[in-house]
C-alpha cells in the first residue's frame, strides 16, 4: 500500500525487548516499586515513539525556545521597559535599529521588550486556563463513563449544552460581566473549554472500563475510588495529556482574542495586548510593521508548537489514530 | 425516522430552554445589583436612576417572577432597550445590522468549503505528495495565526499599502461613506468593500474543510468497494470522482452546516479590524459600552443559530445517510 503518512505517521511499534525481559532477580521489590518500573517503562516507550517524530520534536524545540526566553526576559530586558514613561525609551513609532531591534511603539518602549515579557502571560493564562479545563473537562468525563446511568445522562446533556454554545461569545459575556482581571481571562477560558475533553476521556473510559483486569479488580472488591485512580486513570492519562496539549494552544489563541476585544487584564502585558495598542494606535494604517509582526508571529509559533507536540503525542496514546 | 426528527426536534428545543435559561442566569451572576453595573460609568449613575431602572428592569421582584417575565419578553422577541443605540430595541439594532454579517461570512463560508474541499480531495488522492504536505502545512500555520492579526495584516498590506504593496482598497466599512450610488455602481462599491474581509476569512477557514476532507477520502479510499471498483477496470479519473468523492463529503456536508450556524457569531474581530458594520462590530461596540441588554440578545441569538444549525445538520445527515436512522 501506501507509505505512511508524511507528517510523521508513527508505525505500529513492535514489543521491545525491554518489556519482554523478565524483571532483574535479586531484592525482592515491593509492589509500589513494581508499579513504578512499569511506569517508567511505559513513558520511555512513549518517549522513544515520540523522539522518532519529526513534528513532535520540531514543536518540542520551539516551545522550548519560548520557555527559556519567558524565563530570561529580565535578562534580555528590564521590566522598567514596559512603562510608557522609562528613560529607556526611544522615539515613538521608530522602526527597527540596532538599539531597537523590533522598533518601538506609540511611547518609544521597545517593541522587542514588549514580546519578550508578553509571553510570560500569555504562557501563564494559557497553562493556567488549560489546568481548570483538564480538570473539570476529566471529572465529568470518568464520573460520566464510569457510572454511568443518570449521572451520565445528566453530565452529557450538560456537556452537549455547552459545546453548542458558541465559545467565543460566551467569553465575551463572562469577560465582560466579571470584570477585567487575569484571573477572570483564566477562569474564563477554562470554564468554556472543557466539553471536548470531557467527551474524550469519557469515550476512553468506556472503552477502559469494560477490560478483564477492571472486572477482575472489582470482583475482588476494589472501591469505585481505587479502580478509578489505580486503574483507569492511568490508562486515561496518556491521553489526558494529549488533549491538554492541543486545549493550550486553543486557550493562547483565546486569550489573545479576549485582550485583542479590550478584554484582557490592563494591567499586565500579554502578546493580545500589544495587538490591541498597535491596532487602536493606528498601526495598520501607518504601515508599523515592525510594531504588529513580532507579537503575532510569537502567538503562530506557540501555537503551532503546542498543536505539532499535541498531535504527535495523540498519534502515539490516541488508540484510534493507532488503528490507521 | 419520524421519532427520530420528534426526538432531535425535542432535544433541540430543550437545548434552547437550557440557552435561554442560562442566558438569564449569566446576566444575573454579576456581583452587586445588576442596574448599578448597566449604569456604571455614565453620568446617569445616581441613586434615582439605579432605582428607577431596577423598577423598569423588574428587577425589585422575586428571582421566580423575573424568570417568567424574561421567558415571556423572549418569547415575544422583547429584548429590552440597548444602551449604545440612544434607548431603540435590540431587537432593532440586530436586525439592522444582520445584513452586513450574513453576506461577509456567508459567502466566505461556501467559498472556504468550496476551495477546501477540492484541496482536501488533491492531497488526499496524491497523500504524501508535495502538494499533500504543503497544503497540511499551511492548514496548520493558518490554524496557529489569529484572525484578527491575519486580517491586520491584509488591512496594512492592500488597504494602507506598505513597501511594495498596494493600497487598492478601501480601509473598512460596509461601502463608502456619503455616496448616493445606485444600481451597478453601489454593488461594485459594496463588492470592492466586501474582498479583503472576504479573502481574510476564506483563508482562515480554508484549513479545517481541506483538512476533514482530506482525511474522510482517506478513510474511504481504503473501503472495499474502492478495490472492486478498481479490480474492475475503473479508470483512476472515475473511481475518484465517482465512487470515492461522494462517499467522503458526507462529514465535511456537516462541518459546512455546522459552520454556518456560526454565520452570525464568526467574524467579531475580523468585522472588528474591518469596521465592517455588521453582527460582530455591534458586539464589540456592546463590549465598550457596557451595553449588556444587546449584549444578551447576540448571545441568544449566536447561541440559536448554532442549535438551529445543528438541527438541520442532523435531519439532513438522517436523510443522506440511512444508517443514522436505525442507529
Amino acid at each position: 500500500m501506501r507509505p505512511p503518512e508524511a507528517l510523521g505517521h508513527v508505525a505500529e511499534e513492535k514489543p521491545s525487548a525491554v518489556e519482554l525481559e523478565p524483571p532483574p532477580p535479586g531484592v525482592p521489590k515491593s509492589p509500589r516499586a513494581i508499579v513504578w518500573a512499569r511506569r517508567r517503562r511505559s513513558a520511555s516507550r512513549i518517549w522513544r515513539m515520540y523522539r522518532r517524530n519529526k513534528m513532535g520534536m520540531a514543536g518540542l524545540f520551539i516551545l522550548a525556545f519560548f520557555i527559556v526566553v519567558a524565563a530570561a526576559a529580565p535578562l534580555i530586558a528590564g521590566e522598567e521597559a514596559l512603562k510608557a514613561t522609562c528613560e529607556c525609551n526611544g522615539a515613538p513609532f521608530s522602526p527597527p535599529s540596532w538599539e531597537f531591534p523590533f522598533g518601538t511603539d506609540n511611547f518609544g518602549r521597545s517593541v522587542l521588550a514588549l514580546t519578550v515579557w508578553g509571553s510570560r502571560i500569555s504562557l501563564t493564562v494559557g497553562l493556567l486556563a488549560t489546568v481548570i479545563s483538564m480538570v473539570i473537562g476529566s471529572t465529568i468525563g470518568i464520573v460520566a463513563g464510569y457510572y454511568g446511568r443518570w449521572p451520565e445522562t445528566i453530565l452529557m446533556r450538560l456537556t452537549d449544552w455547552f459545546l453548542v454554545i458558541p465559545f467565543l461569545p460566551l467569553a465575551i459575556v463572562l469577560a465582560s460581566i466579571l470584570g477585567q482581571s487575569m484571573s477572570v481571562i483564566i477562569l474564563v477560558i477554562g470554564v468554556t473549554s472543557w466539553p471536548s475533553d470531557a467527551r474524550i476521556v469519557r469515550a476512553q473510559v468506556l472503552s477502559v472500563k469494560t477490560r478483564p483486569y477492571v472486572e477482575r479488580a472489582q470482583a475482588l472488591g476494589a472501591s469505585p475510588w481505587h479502580l478509578i485512580t489505580r486503574h483507569i486513570l492511568p490508562n486515561v492519562g496518556p491521553l489526558i495529556l494529549a488533549n491538554t496539549i492541543l486545549l493550550i494552544a486553543i486557550a493562547i489563541l483565546s486569550e489573545t482574542t479576549l485582550a485583542f476585544l479590550g478584554l484582557g487584564d490592563p494591567l499586565t502585558i500579554s502578546w493580545g495586548r500589544v495587538l490591541e495598542f498597535a491596532f487602536n494606535a493606528g498601526a495598520a494604517g501607518s504601515g508599523q510593521w515592525w510594531w504588529l509582526l513580532p507579537p503575532g508571529l510569537a502567538i503562530v509559533f506557540v501555537v503551532l508548537a503546542f498543536t505539532m507536540c499535541g498531535f504527535a503525542l495523540d498519534e502515539i496514546v490516541n488508540p484510534k489514530l493507532r488503528r490507521r | 425516522m419520524r421519532r427520530y426528527l420528534i426526538g432531535k426536534i425535542a432535544q433541540a428545543f430543550l437545548t434552547v430552554v437550557f440557552v435561554i435559561a442560562f442566558n438569564f442566569f449569566l446576566f444575573r451572576i454579576v456581583p452587586g445589583d445588576p442596574a448599578a453595573l448597566l449604569l456604571r460609568g455614565t453620568s446617569a449613575f445616581n441613586p434615582d436612576n439605579v432605582e428607577q431602572l431596577r423598577q423598569d428592569l423588574g428587577l425589585d421582584k422575586s428571582l421566580p417572577v423575573q424568570f417568567l417575565v424574561y421567558v415571556k419578553d423572549t418569547a415575544t422577541l422583547n429584548f429590552g432597550e440597548s444602551f449604545f443605540g440612544r434607548g431603540a430595541p435590540v431587537i432593532e439594532v440586530i436586525s439592522d445590522n444582520v445584513w452586513p454579517t450574513v453576506l461577509l461570512v456567508g459567502t466566505s463560508t461556501i467559498a472556504s468549503a468550496v476551495l477546501g474541499l477540492i484541496i482536501g480531495i488533491y492531497g488526499g488522492w496524491k497523500r504524501g505528495s508535495k502538494f499533500d504536505v504543503g497544503s497540511l502545512g499551511f492548514t496548520l500555520f493558518v490554524y496557529a495565526m489569529p484572525e484578527f492579526w491575519f486580517g491586520i495584516l491584509v488591512l496594512m498590506a492592500f488597504a494602507g499599502g506598505v513597501g511594495p504593496f498596494p493600497a487598492i482598497f478601501p480601509t473598512g466599512g460596509y461601502e463608502s461613506a456619503a455616496s448616493d450610488l445606485t444600481g451597478l455602481a453601489h454593488l461594485v462599491d459594496v463588492l470592492n468593500h466586501l474582498v479583503l474581509p472576504f479573502s481574510v476569512l476564506t483563508i482562515a477557514y480554508l484549513g479545517q474543510y481541506s483538512l476533514i476532507m482530506r482525511n474522510s477520502l482517506i478513510d474511504v479510499m481504503n473501503d472495499d468497494f474502492v478495490q472492486t471498483a478498481r479490480a474492475k477496470g475503473v479508470r483512476e479519473k472515475h473511481v475518484l470522482w465517482r465512487h470515492v468523492v461522494p462517499n467522503a463529503l458526507l462529514p465535511t456536508l456537516t462541518l459546512t452546516l455546522l459552520s454556518l450556524g456560526f454565520v452570525f457569531a464568526g467574524a467579531i474581530t475580523v468585522e472588528y479590524v474591518f469596521s465592517y458594520p455588521g453582527l460582530g462590530s455591534l458586539t464589540v461596540q456592546a463590549i465598550d459600552g457596557n451595553d449588556y441588554p444587546l449584549l444578551q440578545g447576540l448571545f441568544l441569538l449566536f447561541s440559536v443559530a448554532v442549535i438551529v444549525a445543528n438541527l438541520v445538520a442532523d435531519i439532513l445527515y438522517s436523510y443522506l445517510d440511512p444508517r443514522v436512522r436505525a442507529g
